[in-house]
């Protein structure tokens, strides 16, 4: 898969109304969908013995896709509209100690979009006064252990293995933001570049 | 089990979103609104993994899978995955299903939680972004730190689990 960093791919960032679509975008989105579709009709045409199992497992997987991805859509709305972006920087950007790092955590996995959605948030919050330890648990938690994608784990994974990875994840993410906040404090803090960024986009 | 969660989820889930409409319903309707759009922003590429799913279980026999992403198939095929999951740029929520299918399909927990947190992890294709936002010391510390903890995490997935 291609970055294709101006697109949602992940479903989540929600700004930005899109306009109608033309037949052109549609083709464009669904490219990779009608891609596969020529090659199962490839499949069905020279080997007909492949189409039904190619088939069955595509609708299996369809079904099991679509039922856990409809509440998992309207969680991401509600994370919007209750955890706005604006709330993350008013509480984030004072908060320090264990008391940061819990809200780091929290609203690491409260968001909803991809992680590159998340760069200026913390870029804000670095500048605000948030700890390099509070910004890297927002990042590594965004980043891994977002809710509606424990959902989506739980699901296909089993409980099991969503329930081990988080348990190691939250540790190793605190962990982590500890070493890098040790070693920027020592070599001198941030070099954040003066020019970069900093609003909400 | 993973159904009671699921549908546990919908109780939840539906439940708020109830409560919600009850006592604002501006914020309700932008809510549905938001979900329709994360719903149908995340259709395409959705549906492309499922259709790559089902070809690669119809067309490649399971065995083939085991061979080479199961538990014989030794470190070089954990290695690999993981690199593969630290290179890519692949949302979580597409990638976790085609992982799934490979692991039911025969391969091995260890090689799937590798790909999985290499992908998750290290974000080897937002790197100059965050470098540009967070500056070189946090992005590149984050991320090589990244590196080992994704590893090991897997690692120790992979002996609890397997």
């Amino acid at each position: 898969m291609k970055p294709a960093l101006p697109q949602r791919m992940s479903g989540g960032a929600p700004q930005g109304a899109p306009v109608k679509k033309t037949l052109q975008q549609w083709l464009a989105n669904y490219r990779w969908v009608l891609l596969i579709a020529l090659a199962d009709l490839v499949v069905w045409v020279f080997w007909p013995a492949q189409a039904s199992p190619v088939i069955r497992n595509t609708w299996d997987y369809l079904v099991e896709m679509v039922v856990i991805l409809i509440p998992v859509a309207v969680l991401m709305g509600l994370f919007e509209v209750w955890v706005p972006k604006q709330l993350i920087g008013k509480y984030l950007g004072h908060e320090s100690g264990w008391r940061g790092v819990l809200l780091a955590l929290l609203f690491g996995t409260a968001p909803t979009g991809p992680l590159y959605v998340a760069f200026p948030i913390a870029a804000m919050l670095l500048r605000k006064g948030a700890s390099p330890l509070n910004v890297v648990v927002f990042l590594n938690t965004w980043a891994a252990i977002k809710i509606p994608q424990l959902l989506i784990e739980a699901r296909f994974l089993g409980p099991s293995f969503m329930l081990v990875r988080l348990a190691l994840t939250v540790p190793s993410a605190i962990l982590m933001g500890w070493v890098i906040q040790k070693w920027i404090e020592r070599s001198g803090g941030l070099d954040l570049e003066p020019g970069a960024p900093e609003t909400i986009s | 089990m993973s159904s009671i969660l699921t549908w546990s989820t919908y109780v939840i889930v539906f439940g708020a979103l109830a409560v919600l409409a009850l006592r604002d319903r501006a914020k309700a309707r932008q809510t549905v609104t938001v979900a329709v759009k994360s719903f149908f922003g995340i259709l395409p590429i959705m549906l492309a993994f499922i259709g790559l799913i089902g070809l690669l279980l119809g067309v490649v026999p399971p065995e083939v899978i085991s061979r080479y992403l199961g538990q014989g198939a030794g470190w070089w095929a954990t290695l690999t995955a993981f690199v593969l999951g630290a290179a890519l740029y692949i949302a979580s929520l597409v990638s976790i299903p085609l992982a799934a299918s490979l692991l039911r399909a025969g391969a091995s927990v260890t090689t799937i939680a590798a790909f999985l947190t290499g992908l998750m992890m290290v974000n080897t294709v937002t790197l100059p972004l965050e470098i540009k936002y967070l500056g070189k010391k946090l992005a590149l510390s984050r991320n090589m730190l990244s590196l080992v903890f994704a590893f090991a995490i897997a690692i120790v997935i992979g002996m609890v689990l397997q």
